[in-house]
């Protein structure tokens, strides 16, 4: 038995110190602003959990995740006034609508490869961005359109204290799955593809299969994460799909450490609590913003927690 | 003939009007060692590539089980229990030893994503098992006590052995070998050709590429011998035909004799070269290694 916590420790053991910092974090929340901050971070910190996941693990780029969170959001704000559906049952249907497009849009374009597929990917988030734009009487245009808040059983989800909880629980159950993932034979053939393709499919990976199902899989985080996003927000508008939004995942998967997931979690607090903290600088901010960005990817290569777990392990031993 | 397992008839590919390998055949039984030899640059590694399904063949046929095999998928074949190793080290170089290996036992696993994703104690425990036939592998290649460390942080000949571990993970039927005792010491050829000999005892159809003339002699129980992509010759080691290397069967060929003349020339440079020094072997490696480095 001892063993076998010993290894859930050490496959799982992020999984933990994620659990005990959201269980934690609300105790030294003094503003309803700052659980508000943390919503997002969840939020956002999900999507890179995935996208993580593509490009970390299976070493696929996606410069058009933003689409597939656009798509998690519209489906919350589009399901009850198009379709009918409760905002409860759109949030899933979000995730399984963005898994089958990512599906029909991985076919094609997983058999490219570096920049090639990175531009492919950001002609998709691109072509999300425009339809969302453009289609003004289903979607609003660019002015967006509100979102029917959350019911359970009669019971309005609202209120930052509420959403804290819900996307907490959203992330660590995503978390889990990731670590789970990671840990298992398909996590070893997607590290294994990244590695190398033409060796993996000597090994019996089916190198086609593994890719499509990651990018579909990181497409159902992404919606997810915009679907919360949305519910939280009760308004949805097409910037949710735009480049700058793609950009800030990958930023944030770097920036926290590629195949970290762990790693993402705090890639996207960076990204989204820093801005906050920087507005006391002023016009300032932005500089200070990519000053920052700039000196952890010089000093921390690998992104901040592979680097940093390297250094506290190699202290000890 | 049907006793074969694989079998190879005619295969051949053009790169830009370069026939880098022509009209080849060749066949194996289990159990058997078939060595390829030829100077670099004679196909020997192309073929390899055309039989494993990572280049497409122009021409010719391959036959696993007599089962037509020549337009599949590298990881089909595998599933049908064809593997290789590479020439120039394929190690996933940011995986530990015994990661890699497991990687070997991806068709031997349950591939339910599903059970995957929520970690089911079947997955847990089939986890188990890959771990404990891997490091079977490692310890049969002598790297048991290496299983924890990563393939990074392993040295040459090492890494040379966690290659064919992992191929055997797979439990083929098959098993290519691309100059599986390149840059490997004297002793470590040594453990090699223990290896090899002991994998096809067990039943596997083998199939070596090598330079070390030593050990083809030593292990082979069949020798081909290819240059610029043709199959010049073929014998048993212990036949005059494979002590002298092909030149021999040359001559008896239906080759131009001046063109004949340079091919046995150069031959018999390479096989004095590599039955000789190893200066070539440690130049190799420095290429081979090279790659890693960025």
């Amino acid at each position: 038995m001892f063993n076998r916590n010993n290894e859930l420790l050490k496959t799982h053991g992020g999984l933990f110190v994620l659990t005990a910092l959201v269980l934690i974090l609300p105790l030294f929340i003094s503003s309803s602003f700052q659980l508000r901050v943390l919503v997002v971070v969840w939020v956002y910190a999900l999507a890179a959990i995935g996208l993580n996941l593509l490009m970390g693990f299976a070493g696929q780029v996606s410069m058009g995740h933003g689409g597939f969170f656009a798509l998690g959001a519209y489906a919350c704000a589009l399901g009850p006034t198009q379709l009918g559906l409760s905002p409860l049952l759109s949030l899933p249907a979000g995730v399984v609508l963005a898994a089958l497009i990512a599906f029909l849009v991985g076919r094609p374009i997983l058999r490219l490869k570096g920049h090639y597929l990175a531009v492919a990917t950001l002609g998709f988030g691109m072509l999300v961005f425009m339809v969302l734009t453009n289609e003004v009487q289903v979607t609003g245009g660019p002015d967006g359109m509100p979102v029917k808040r959350l019911t359970i059983l009669g019971w309005k989800l609202k209120g930052s204290t509420t959403w804290y909880w819900v996307t907490g629980g959203m992330l660590i159950l995503g978390a889990w799955v990731a670590f789970n993932i990671v840990n298992s034979p398909t996590g070893l053939a997607l590290r294994a593809l990244r590695d190398s393709e033409v060796v993996s499919s000597v090994m019996g990976i089916d190198v086609a299969r593994y890719k499509l199902l990651v990018f579909v899989l990181s497409a159902a985080y992404a919606a997810a994460a915009g679907g919360a996003l949305a519910l939280f927000d009760g308004y949805v508008t097409p910037g949710m799909s735009d480049f700058l939004v793609s950009v800030q995942l990958v930023t944030m998967v770097v920036l926290g450490g590629m195949g970290s997931i762990m790693g993402s979690v705090i890639g996207a607090a960076l990204l989204v609590a820093l801005p906050q903290f920087l507005t006391a600088l002023h016009d300032y901010e932005h500089a200070m913003l990519g000053l920052i960005m700039m000196l952890t990817i010089i000093f921390l290569r690998q992104g901040i927690v592979p680097t940093l777990t390297k250094a506290l392990s190699g202290k000890r031993s | 003939m049907s006793d074969y397992i694989l079998r190879v008839e005619g295969i051949g590919i053009e790169f830009g009007g370069l026939k880098a390998v022509d009209g080849v055949s060749i066949a194996v039984r289990p159990g058997e060692i078939l060595s390829v030899i030829g100077p670099n640059g004679a196909g020997k590694t192309t073929l390899f590539n055309l039989i494993s399904g990572v280049y497409r063949p122009g021409s010719g046929r391959v036959f696993l089980n007599e089962q037509d095999v020549t337009e599949l998928q590298p990881h089909k074949l595998a599933g049908l229990g064809l593997t290789r190793t590479f020439q120039n080290l394929q190690i996933f170089m940011s995986m530990t030893a015994i990661e890699n290996v497991m990687v070997g036992r991806h068709l031997h696993e349950s591939r339910n994503v599903l059970a995957h994703m929520l970690t089911l104690p079947s997955v847990r425990r089939q986890r188990a098992a890959s771990r404990k036939v891997a490091l079977e592998m490692l310890d049969r290649v002598g790297l048991a006590d290496q299983a924890d460390r990563p393939a990074s942080a392993l040295p040459y000949g090492a890494l040379k052995r966690l290659e064919i571990a992992r191929a055997l993970a797979q439990e083929p039927s098959v098993l290519l070998l691309d100059e599986p005792a390149a840059g490997c010491n004297p002793r470590e050829t040594e453990e090699v050709d223990e290896i090899i000999q002991q994998v096809a005892e067990s039943g596997v159809a083998v199939v070596l590429v090598e330079h070390d003339m030593r050990l083809v002699m030593k292990i082979s129980s069949h020798i081909i011998v290819l240059n610029f992509g043709r199959k010049l010759s073929e014998g048993s080691p212990g036949s005059d035909q494979g002590r002298s290397g092909g030149c021999r069967g040359l001559s008896g060929s239906g080759l131009g004799q001046e063109r004949g003349r340079n091919t046995c020339c150069r031959l018999r440079i390479y096989i004095r070269a590599m039955a000789g020094s190893r200066c070539c072997m440690v130049s190799r490696l420095r290429l081979t290694r090279a790659r890693w480095w960025h």
